[in-house]
């Protein structure tokens, strides 16, 4: 049997999902018989790649390179599952959402903030701006699966793995798969 | 008093005339989840989570408010009602900004668990985002109306057990929020007794001790039942 195509992706979110993912500790060893990581914030590979069978995308759409990369995710992607909270809900990452647009968070952090030159790191090409409001994935692309959990525990993101790499359905039930926070 | 028989999932049930569906359906071991629902307090049928069928009547009835009657065919978990508690969980999460992992409540909160119960894994609703204010006026403490889904049951508690009635409900719709006093800080409110009944009883993060920080709101509510039964029954018992 061929490996599954698996790519992890890194949005709007702290990265703490991709640390969760790494407590699979020693069952990353398997794991690494059943899959092929084609693309992840921890392999080195720029472009994402066609023909995924499964990507984790971790963090909400929060500047323009999310929410150029997620069509292109959704695209050369079969199963696309939002990990973690802020994928699922925009969580922490969507907190600025009631504050109005990102010049109040951006004053905030790179005017207000400072003492000694205050400026926006607004270069085009060195950072991405941030977009008007921070969305959930499936809020601007069909998701076809959910891992609640800030982050998701390393149990839960096994429990789901077998599943995928088994060729079976997930089945998202109960507090130890579907507890927010 | 009589007795009614009705049966709850086709099973039969009986139960005193003044009891609701949701006590007959706890009485014969049926669970059904609610939020609004508070051992003590009075029934409003404000959250719509423990809305059931009954054969005869074109339209869902809130179990808690609503009496048994002699031969009421009811059923609680259903196909269109497990659709529609879903739909409800999700419109409160959507309503305002409940961020789980960063909420005093996390772990130990009604909404939250609801939310488990309902097997929500996302919302497909827009999340509004709006703006409300968090209120720190009061020495011991905070009232966050993010965390709010207008349950009442801080309302209910400090009218109808502490008997202050510092809480109340301002506005309509989704512009509705909880005041204190009138719509006045919860610090300078003349009626608050300070006593943390409503602090007790709040099912989320929205009322909490000052200086609770993330997941430490845990909340012992069965001492508000027992205050209620010690008025009411003068029955002093734990």
């Amino acid at each position: 049997m061929s490996k599954l195509r698996f790519a992890t992706v890194w949005m709007g979110g702290c990265s703490g999902c991709h640390m969760s993912f790494l407590d699979l500790d020693e069952w990353l060893i398997p794991l690494a018989d059943l899959i092929e990581v084609v693309y992840s914030p921890i392999v080195d590979i720029k472009q994402f790649p066609a023909n995924v069978d499964v990507t984790l995308v971790e963090g909400a759409i929060a500047n323009r390179d999310n929410l150029e990369l997620i069509h292109i995710i959704r695209r050369n992607t079969k199963v696309l599952a939002s990990f973690g909270d802020c994928a699922v809900t925009s969580n922490v990452t969507g907190m600025r959402n009631p504050l109005g647009g990102p010049e109040v968070v951006l004053d905030r952090a790179y005017r207000d903030a400072q003492l000694l030159r205050p400026q926006i790191p607004d270069d085009e090409g060195i950072v991405p701006p941030l977009i008007a409001r921070v969305a959930p994935v499936h809020a601007i692309v069909p998701v076809d699966l959910y891992i609640p959990g800030c982050p998701p525990s390393a149990k839960r993101i096994r429990a789901v793995l077998e599943q995928i790499v088994a060729g079976k359905p997930v089945e998202m039930i109960g507090r130890e798969m579907l507890k927010f926070g | 008093m009589s007795a009614k028989t009705l049966t709850i999932n086709g099973k039969p049930v009986s139960a005193r005339e003044d009891e609701t569906i949701l006590d007959a359906a706890r009485d014969a071991g049926v669970v059904m989840p609610t939020l609004c629902h508070l051992d003590g307090l009075t029934d409003i049928g404000a959250c719509r989570m423990c809305l059931v069928e009954v054969t005869g009547i074109n339209k869902l009835l809130p179990a808690c408010t609503t009496r048994v009657a002699e031969g009421m065919e009811v059923r609680t978990d259903t196909e269109q009602l497990r659709k529609y508690r879903r739909m409800t969980v999700e419109l409160l999460f959507a309503e305002r900004n409940h961020v789980c992992a960063g909420c005093v409540a996390n772990n130990h909160c009604e909404l939250q668990d609801v939310g488990i119960a309902v097997g929500m894994d996302h919302v497909r609703y827009d999340y509004l985002f709006p703006k409300h204010d968090v209120d720190l006026t009061h020495t011991q403490f905070g009232m966050d109306q993010n965390r709010c889904i207008l349950c009442q049951r801080c309302v209910r508690v400090c009218d109808e057990i502490e008997g202050a009635h510092t809480w109340d409900v301002l506005g309509r719709g989704v512009k509705a929020r909880v005041i204190t006093d009138l719509n006045q800080p919860w610090g300078e409110s003349l009626s608050c007794t300070s006593c943390g009944k409503c602090v007790m009883a709040c099912p989320t993060g929205a009322i909490f001790k000052l200086g609770s920080t993330v997941e430490e709101s845990v909340k012992d509510r069965s001492k508000l039942a027992f205050l209620k039964n010690a008025r009411d029954k003068k029955q002093w018992v734990m």
